[in-house]
């Protein structure tokens, strides 16, 4: 594929607001999960939540548009002069060429769940006022953004689960490549609600401890929510030193469960196959990989073994789901720009994780303390560079893994363009 | 701008009173009338048991146009990306999540969940057609026929390969009804390939622009075009089932109209 700028970026999740908060929480290990309020889920989990997303106000004349999804994208648009970077481009590029393409999978569901709690008692009416376009709706956080912004160009939310803001990237650049567009916002969006913290609980998928991908001991998720964007334009004549570019991507389905990955990894081994073609890379090009890493025993399994595969045991790789939570449809986003951070400071995150003693046959002690850091172990069961400490390091090329359920995989490379 | 072009290798629809692509061609030529009665859809038999159990609405609708598309191709699926275009999730399932959460009660069951995501249909397309290959949902309120559309023909355009367009959308049932009414099932699918050698429907091209939507003579039929996103296809539909030629412009976003140049 011709390569694409990734011009301006954004991430607020758990590990902070923008940037320069991100980057430091990352150079630190250090990790946003917290116990699960019990005003929130009566669920012995942890979460990974962004703090003040409660107290945004979208501006009047959107009102509609008001939810917690699209308050935590306000608050996302406002950092690292993300918003500015957007106005001038549909300044310079013309409002009708810029596009968004955005992913969330659970989008504003959590309003409805509200609304549900406020039916009447006799009628079972939903509230007066109650908005599902602006809230609920799949689209509402990509139509917010393209009013917010006055866009004209094509707009579309991809939902695919948990790789709905990877595949984003390819929409977006079929569109700058077919002409229709010259930039486009990209990115996702997801927010904390009851559908999946109970959903995942259903699948016996959470951890009553902050996860730890690639673990010995590892047992579920933590669920988090983000918000990530991306403003990617076509190549200019001419880069900055240190430009960093959208170099390959690669998507597949695996063809075998709804909510199971392929145990041999079959479909994410097509993805980072195909992303490595597009990329015209061989594998051994990859410095990095920012690893899906869930946390649950068959994701990291089935994964490991894939990159295992493809790559062998020496590309150094992590999960960074340990800081940030499992942010479902923001991951592939959120970790497009943890990528594109590695890239521009040359650092290779270490998963900000713990391990736990193993506390006999029976299920994980939540009440027992973690082990010390040296004490940490990953899954001897996968032969994978996995870092447990950050390493400093010029980086070329990084890749990054999304795969949802329904066997939804995508896989980007990032690269710096020299 | 330049247009998005690729030529239309098979149809598949399902609809109120539309029993697949023959019977709807007929109704949309007027060689008998429409009278709408309630979406018939039956469990494809492609589907495994178990996930045949499991499948709800929106999958069984989903399948069943797709399948038609395929056959009346003779493509093979397995090889074949797929464009999945829907306003929402599936509604029936998701009242029943927010009424349990709701409850005193709030635990869901995990068929209820794995049902809840959006790609729900996708991922039970791949499991019954054994497709690996790339699969999206795209999602844009009213617009996602539009949208689905744009993103399928990218798809033939820029990757040069054939792509399955399937646009779908449910009924919601009480209380979200009030607040998203879509009355009833509605399934399309496209067959869309950059080959223009072999047999097929035509050559559709598209660009936006910012005409008036086309609207359709039937009462019956424009209320339908009007109720459910996906059957905001309808004016294209009844130009390929008439002539197959000219031009049609559908509804997309808000200041921005899909326009369509159909040759034979």
């Amino acid at each position: 594929m011709r390569p694409l700028l990734l011009s301006h970026f954004t991430a607020t999740s758990a590990i902070g607001r923008g940037l320069d908060a991100s980057l430091d929480a990352l150079r630190r290990q250090a990790s946003g999960l917290m116990p699960c309020p019990a005003g929130l889920a009566d669920l012995q989990t942890y979460i990974g939540m962004v703090a003040g997303v409660d107290q945004q106000r979208l501006p009047s004349a959107l009102h509609a548009y008001d939810s917690r999804n699209n308050r935590l994208a306000l608050l996302g648009l406002q950092q690292d002069g993300f918003s500015e970077a957007v106005k001038q481009a549909a300044a310079r590029l013309g409002p009708a060429r810029v596009g968004v393409f955005l992913g969330t999978s659970t989008s504003g569901i959590l309003e409805t769940e509200r609304a549900y709690r406020q039916r009447d008692p006799h009628s079972g009416a939903l509230p007066g006022g109650f908005n599902y376009q602006g809230s609920h709706s799949n689209f509402a956080v990509a139509d917010f953004v393209r009013r917010y912004f006055g866009l004209g160009g094509p707009a579309q939310v991809v939902s695919t689960a948990c790789s709905s803001s990877a595949k984003v990237f390819g929409a977006a650049r079929r569109m700058i490549e077919a002409g229709w567009i010259d930039a486009a916002v990209v990115g996702g969006v997801d927010s904390l609600c009851l559908t999946a913290l109970y959903g995942f609980n259903s699948l016996e998928l959470l951890s009553s401890r902050p996860c730890s991908p690639y673990d010995s001991q590892r047992d579920g998720i933590s669920i988090g929510e983000a918000a990530a964007f991306m403003l990617i334009e076509r190549l200019p004549d001419s880069l900055d030193a240190g430009a960093i570019v959208l170099s390959g991507f690669g998507e597949s389905s695996d063809a075998y469960h709804m909510s199971s990955p392929h145990p041999e990894g079959r479909g994410a081994s097509q993805a980072m196959s195909a992303a490595l073609a597009s990329a015209g890379l061989p594998a051994d090009a990859i410095d990095y990989i920012n690893l899906h890493g869930t946390a649950t025993p068959s994701n990291d399994r089935a994964e490991g073994r894939a990159v295992e595969g493809l790559f062998g045991a020496g590309t150094p790789c992590s999960s960074t789901k340990g800081a940030s939570g499992h942010t479902l449809g923001a991951a592939g986003g959120l970790e497009a720009v943890i990528c594109a951070l590695a890239l521009r400071h040359g650092l290779m995150p270490g998963g900000a994780q713990r391990s736990w003693p193993q506390a006999g046959d029976g299920p994980p002690d939540a009440a027992a303390a973690p082990m010390a850091r040296n004490e940490r172990i990953t899954d001897p069961d996968i032969q994978l560079n996995y870092l447990l400490d950050n390493i400093q390091h010029p980086l070329q090329h990084v890749l990054s893994n999304s795969f949802g359920f329904g066997g939804s995989n995508c896989c980007l490379i990032l690269s710096r363009a020299n | 701008m330049q247009p998005l072009t690729a030529y239309i290798k098979g149809i598949g629809l399902v609809g109120p009173g539309m029993d697949l692509w023959p019977d709807a061609r007929a109704i949309l030529r007027a060689e008998r009338p429409y009278s709408p009665q309630a979406t018939r859809l039956q469990a494809p038999a492609a589907l495994p048991a178990t996930e045949r159990r499991r499948a709800g609405t929106v999958v069984r609708l989903a399948l069943t146009a797709g399948l038609e598309a395929i056959a009346a191709a003779g493509h093979a699926p397995q090889d074949l990306a797929t464009v999945f275009a829907s306003s929402g999730a599936d509604g029936s399932n998701c009242h029943a999540i927010c009424a349990t959460l709701a409850s005193g009660d709030p635990l869901l069951s995990p068929t209820r969940f794995h049902n809840s995501v959006s790609n729900a249909a996708a991922g039970y397309w791949s499991i019954a057609t054994q497709a690996s290959a790339p699969s999206t949902v795209v999602c844009a309120h009213d617009a996602s026929f539009g949208a689905g559309l744009i993103e399928a023909l990218a798809q033939v355009v820029v990757d040069q390969r054939p792509c399955l367009l399937i646009a779908y959308d449910a009924a919601y049932p009480e209380p979200l009804y009030s607040v998203r009414p879509i009355p009833d099932a509605f399934g399309i699918a496209l067959l869309l390939s950059p080959d223009a050698s072999s047999a097929g429907a035509g050559r559709i091209s598209a660009r936006l622009g910012d005409e008036t939507a086309d609207t359709l003579q039937d009462a019956a039929l424009e209320s339908l075009r009007r109720a459910i996103p996906a059957a905001r296809s309808l004016p294209l539909l009844q130009c390929l089932a008439r002539s197959g030629t000219g031009r049609v412009v559908l509804d997309y976003l808000p200041g921005s109209q899909l326009l369509l140049e159909l040759t034979p």
